[in-house]
């Protein structure tokens, strides 16, 4: 198969997701309002938990934990992106 | 600036959830048959960046973290209704598999983080971009600027949820939310720059793709 752009363009989300135990902990600029505001509080838990805080359950070290789910997702999102963009791609008829 | 369900009350999720769906619906038949050969692989590789993307928080003063949304860039490549659908699969996916974002609350999200950055960023890109004499800088200046505001006018858009689902007043969430994510949109107006100069040097075609 020859290498294409995109499977360059691939290979760099999967980069950024293995670099994804390097990112900040701290809270984001909606979670720091809501903590100094003094609404943190009234987040409710998710209704079911399937990968939450991205991190595999299961997975004893954190940072292979997150770098799995990472890759996960990154995979799962090409694939969702890609097979709808087939879907609405201008080769299907009728 | 994922809400979670909790911060914003059940009337306005649902209307968040109604006006998402439309969206989503007509984004649907705007670009249906209308993905190129070029599209297709293009669309995958963004939903794939934007979702890695996200997940790597960048700290910003005062203990605090912000992070790429990433709709101004798939705006800016691929139009703002199929930008929609590519913020819409990551925010569903963030929200049903990773517990980021509530799912009542997922509407809002793809409102503030979906339509509203990918209009107000494509447009404000063309509207930046266009009247420039060297192309590149234009395309690189349109993106950073156009994806700054977007970051600060979706952050806004979350401080009117808020307000108006009685959490907080708007006085208070406004200034506060619009002051923290002007500073987090200069992460993003830099990494939406940097990425279109990568486009750019690679793949300039990419750039010539999208007309509204």
């Amino acid at each position: 198969m020859k290498f294409k752009w995109w499977h360059g363009a691939l290979i760099l989300a999967l980069l950024l997701a293995i670099l994804s135990p390097l990112a900040s902990s701290s809270p984001d600029g909606l979670e720091r309002v809501a903590e100094d505001k003094g609404f943190i509080s009234t987040a409710l838990g998710p209704f079911l938990e399937v990968v939450p805080d991205y991190a595999i359950p299961g997975v004893t070290n954190e940072a292979l934990a997150t770098i799995l789910a990472g890759i996960v997702g990154t995979l799962i999102l090409f694939g969702i992106g890609y097979g709808l963009a087939e879907l609405l791609s201008a080769r299907r008829e009728a | 600036m994922h809400i979670p369900d909790g911060f914003i009350s059940t009337p306005v999720a649902v209307v968040g959830i109604a006006v998402a769906a439309g969206s989503v619906a007509y984004a649907v038949k705007a670009t249906s048959k209308k993905m190129g050969e070029k599209q297709v692989p293009l669309m995958g590789v963004l939903a794939a960046f934007i979702f890695a993307a996200q997940m790597l928080n960048f700290p910003v003063a005062g203990g605090t973290s912000g992070h790429l949304i990433g709709a101004a860039l798939a705006a800016i490549l691929l139009g703002p209704w199929a930008g929609l659908l590519v913020m819409t699969c990551v925010l569903i996916v963030q929200s049903l598999i990773f517990q980021d974002g509530g799912l009542l609350a997922l509407g809002a999200n793809i409102f503030n983080m979906g339509i509203v950055p990918c209009f107000v960023g494509y447009y404000l890109y063309r509207g930046i971009a266009l009247p420039f004499r060297r192309r590149k800088l234009g395309i690189m200046v349109g993106g950073g600027v156009a994806a700054w505001f977007t970051v600060v006018i979706a952050s806004i858009a979350c401080a009117i949820e808020l307000a108006t689902s009685g959490t907080v007043p708007l006085r208070v969430a406004l200034p506060a939310m619009a002051g923290v994510h002007a500073v987090i949109g200069i992460g993003e107006g830099l990494i939406t720059a940097a990425v279109l100069a990568l486009v750019l040097a690679t793949r300039a075609d990419l750039l010539e793709l999208q007309k509204a």
